[in-house]
C-alpha cells in the first residue's frame, strides 16, 4: 500500500478514509521492557493527581510530616467544603464562568471555523489563498502583544470584571480555521458541491446540506480542543476579571494568596477544579486522543 | 497540523483543478441572484474572523506601538509622546535581562527533554502494544489539567522546607535543594510542570507522524539485517523531521510566552525576591498592572514580540534546509506525495463522472 493509492479514495459518505484504513502490523508483540516504560510513563502522568488527592484529603499538619502515609486521609470533603464556601474564592461562580465561556466560546469558533474553513476548502474567490496564509500567519502573533490596548478598550466599555471580557476575543480561531479548511479540503469531493448546485441549492444550502454533514468529526475534535483551551485559559481572564466574578483558574490562584497557607485546602480545590475536565475527559478522550493523531498528519 | 509546509502546496494543489470547477456557471445559472450568491458569500464566510481579528488583534497590536512611545495616564485615558523613553526604560532594567536568561533557560529546559522524552515514548506506542487506545489517553492526562493547577500541585511537591522531592532526597542522603531560592533549581522545577503537561501531547502528535511512514521501508530494513535500534535512528527520525520542526516552533511561541507556571509558582508571584524565576511575560504583568505603567508593558510586549519573530525566522532558516534535506533522501518529500497523491484526484475527479471514481 501507499499513500498514493490510497488518498484519492474521500467521500462524505466516509468522513476520514485516509486514517481509517487498517494498517498492517509491524512485527510481533513487544516485549515486557516496552510495557514497564509504558507503565513508568503513566505512573508519571498519574503521580501528581494521586499527590494532591493525598494531600488535600489531609489535614494542615500533613505537609509537615516527614512520615507522609500513601493512602489518602479522610479530610477532602471537609476541605473542599472549605473552598466551596469561602466567599474569597467564589468557586461556584467560577464554575459556572467557565462552563458557560468554554461552551459558549467552543460553539462560536466551531461554527465560524466550520463557515470560513469551507469557504477557504471549497469556494474559490478573489485573494482566497492569500487570506488564508494570513489567517495561519495570526498565529504566531503573542498573546501579551495585544493585552494593553485590549483592556484600556474594555475598560472604555466597561466590560473589565464582566465575562464577556474572555468570550468576545475568543470567539473565533486562526487555528480553528486553518483546521477545518484542511479536513474539509479533502474530505468533501467538488462533484458533491456541482450537484447541489445544478440542484439549484444558494451558497448558504450548499454549505449546510453538504459541508456540514461532512465536517462534523473534525468539528467535534475541534469543539473539545477549544473547551479544554478555553477552560484552562489564564493570562487574558486573570488580567481582566475582577476576583467577585472569576473563572476556575483565576479563583485558583486565589487560593494561592495569603488567605491560604493550608495546602491542604489549596489541594483540595486544585482537583475540585479539575473534576469536570477529567470527566469530560473520560467521556471524550478518545475523540481528543484521535484528533491530535489526525491533525498531526493532515497537515 | 503542520503548519511550515502547507502554505507552498497549496498555490500548487489549487492551480491544476481551476477549470473544472469553473463549469458550473455554464450549467444555466444564468440569474444575476446566485451569480451574486457565489461571488459574494465567500467573503462573508471569512469575515466573521477576519472582524474581529481587526477589532481584537490587529487593532490592539498596533495600538501598542503607538501606546509604547507614550507615558499613559490611567486615569484621562490618554498619553503623551516620549519617545523611544519606555523601551530605554524597559532595557535599562536588571529585571528584564534577568526575565531573558528566565525565560530562556527554562524554555530550554522544558523544550529539549519534554521532545527527547516525546520521541521516545512515541516510539513505544508505535510497536504493536495491546490495548493501544488506552495508553494513548493514558499519556494525555496530564494535559486536560490547568496549567495553574498543575502549577500549584507541582509548587507543593518541591517546596523547600516540607516538599516531597526534598523529602525524598533526604531520605537517600542528599541535601535539601533550594527549588524557590536558588534560580537555576527553581527554572528546573518550573520546566518540570511544563514537561508534565506537554510531554504526552507531543508524543501523540509524533506517533501520528510516525505511523505514517510507509512500512515497507521497515520491512526492508530487516530483510537488510538491521536491528530495531538503526531502524530508529536511520527511518523514524529521518522521518520525523517536518513533524519535529512544527512541534518545536509551536513549544518554541508558547514556551517565550509562559506566564501561568511562574506566576502561581509562589504566594507573592512576583517571580522570586532575588527575579529568580521572572519570565518575561511576568514582567510584563508586573509593570502593566503591577505598577500600571502601561508605556513600559506596552514597550516590553514590543520588545518580545521582536524577539519571537526572531527566533521564528531562525526556526524557518533551520527548517527549510532540514526539509529539503529529507526531500534529497527518498527521492521525494512528504509533502510532494502528498502533492502527487492530490493531483492523481483531481485527475480523476476531472475526466469522470462522479461516483464512478471513487472505487
Amino acid at each position: 500500500m501507499s499513500v498514493i493509492d490510497t488518498s484519492p479514495v474521500t467521500g462524505a459518505a466516509d468522513p476520514a478514509p485516509a486514517r481509517k484504513r487498517p494498517r498492517p502490523v509491524r512485527g510481533s508483540r513487544p516485549g515486557w521492557f516496552v510495557y514497564a516504560s509504558l507503565g513508568v510513563v503513566l505512573l508519571a502522568a498519574v503521580v501528581p493527581y494521586y499527590w494532591a488527592l493525598l494531600i488535600g484529603s489531609g489535614d494542615s499538619s500533613t505537609i509537615r510530616n516527614p512520615e507522609l502515609s500513601w493512602i489518602p486521609g479522610g479530610n477532602f470533603f471537609a476541605n473542599a467544603a472549605d473552598v466551596l464556601n469561602n466567599p474569597a474564592v467564589n468557586f461556584w461562580a467560577g464554575l459556572w464562568n467557565s462552563i458557560f465561556s468554554s461552551a459558549l466560546i467552543a460553539a462560536s469558533v466551531v461554527f465560524f471555523s466550520t463557515l470560513a474553513g469551507w469557504a477557504f476548502a471549497k469556494l474559490r474567490f478573489r485573494g482566497g489563498p492569500w487570506l488564508l496564509l494570513f489567517v495561519v500567519a495570526t498565529m504566531a502573533v503573542p498573546t501579551q502583544l495585544g493585552v494593553v490596548p485590549l483592556y484600556i478598550l474594555f475598560s472604555e466599555l466597561g466590560w473589565t470584571g464582566q465575562i464577556g471580557a474572555i468570550i468576545v476575543p475568543a470567539l473565533t480561531s486562526a487555528f480553528g480555521v486553518f483546521w477545518m479548511t484542511q479536513y474539509l479540503r479533502q474530505a468533501v469531493p467538488d462533484e458533491l458541491i456541482e450537484a447541489a448546485r445544478v440542484d439549484g441549492a444558494s451558497s448558504f444550502r450548499t454549505f449546510l446540506t453538504v459541508g456540514v454533514p461532512a465536517a462534523r468529526p473534525a468539528a467535534a475534535m475541534l469543539g473539545l480542543f477549544t473547551f479544554v483551551t478555553a477552560w484552562n485559559n489564564f493570562f487574558w481572564p486573570f488580567i481582566v476579571l475582577d476576583r467577585q466574578n472569576p473563572t476556575l483558574p483565576v479563583a485558583l490562584s486565589l487560593l494561592q494568596s495569603n488567605y491560604f497557607v493550608d495546602y491542604s485546602v489549596v489541594l483540595a480545590g486544585v482537583l475540585l477544579s479539575t473534576v469536570p475536565l477529567l470527566l469530560l475527559f473520560v467521556f471524550a478522550g478518545k475523540q481528543l486522543v484521535s484528533g491530535i493523531m489526525q491533525g498531526a498528519v493532515k497537515g | 497540523m503542520t503548519t511550515t509546509l502547507q502554505p507552498p502546496a497549496t498555490p500548487a494543489s489549487s492551480a491544476p483543478d481551476g477549470p473544472p470547477a469553473r463549469t458550473p456557471r455554464r450549467v444555466g445559472f444564468g440569474s444575476t441572484l446566485s451569480a451574486w450568491d457565489l461571488k459574494l458569500s465567500p467573503y462573508l464566510y471569512i469575515s466573521p474572523f477576519f472582524v474581529l481579528f481587526i477589532v481584537t488583534g490587529l487593532f490592539p497590536i498596533l495600538y501598542t506601538g503607538v501606546i509604547s512611545f507614550m507615558d499613559w495616564d490611567q486615569i484621562r485615558g490618554s498619553g503623551t509622546f516620549v519617545g523611544f523613553d519606555q523601551y530605554a526604560y524597559v532595557l535599562s532594567q536588571p529585571a528584564f535581562w534577568d526575565a531573558l536568561r528566565n525565560t530562556f533557560s527554562i524554555f530550554v529546559l522544558s523544550t529539549v527533554p519534554q521532545l527527547i522524552l516525546a520521541v521516545f515514548i512515541a516510539a513505544m506506542l508505535d510497536q504493536n502494544i495491546r490495548a493501544k487506545t488506552l495508553w494513548r489517553m493514558g499519556v494525555l492526562v496530564p494535559y486536560v489539567m490547568a496549567p495553574v493547577a498543575v502549577a500549584l500541585i507541582f509548587s507543593n511537591m518541591f517546596g523547600d522546607q516540607y516538599g516531597i522531592i526534598n523529602t525524598l532526597l533526604g531520605r537517600i542522603g542528599l541535601p535539601g535543594v533550594g527549588w524557590h531560592s536558588d534560580a537555576f533549581a527553581s527554572h528546573i522545577a518550573i520546566a518540570t510542570m511544563v514537561n508534565f503537561r506537554w510531554t504526552g501531547y507531543n508524543t501523540l502528535i509524533l506517533l501520528a507522524a510516525m505511523q505514517a511512514v510507509p512500512r515497507e521501508y521497515y520491512e526492508a530494513a530487516t530483510v537488510d539485517g538491521a536491528g530495531k535500534v538503526r531502524q530508529f535512528f536511520s527511518i523514524t527520525l529521518p522521518s520525523l523531521k517536518p513533524t519535529l520542526i512544527f512541534v518545536i516552533i509551536t513549544s518554541t511561541i508558547g514556551g517565550l510566552q509562559i506566564f501561568d507556571e511562574p506566576r502561581m509558582f509562589d504566594q507573592s508571584g512576583t517571580g522570586g525576591s532575588d527575579n529568580q524565576w521572572l519570565t518575561i511575560s511576568l514582567y510584563l504583568y508586573n509593570l502593566g498592572w503591577g505598577e500600571w505603567n502601561f508605556g513600559r508593558a506596552a514597550a516590553l510586549a514590543w520588545i518580545l514580540f521582536l524577539i519571537i519573530l526572531v527566533i521564528g525566522a531562525v526556526n524557518l532558516f533551520i527548517s527549510r534546509s532540514l526539509v529539503r534535506d529529507e526531500g534529497s533522501r527518498d527521492g521525494l518529500s512528504r509533502g510532494q506525495r502528498r502533492a502527487a497523491a492530490r493531483a492523481a484526484k483531481q485527475g480523476i475527479a476531472a475526466d469522470s463522472t462522479g461516483k464512478g471514481a471513487r472505487s
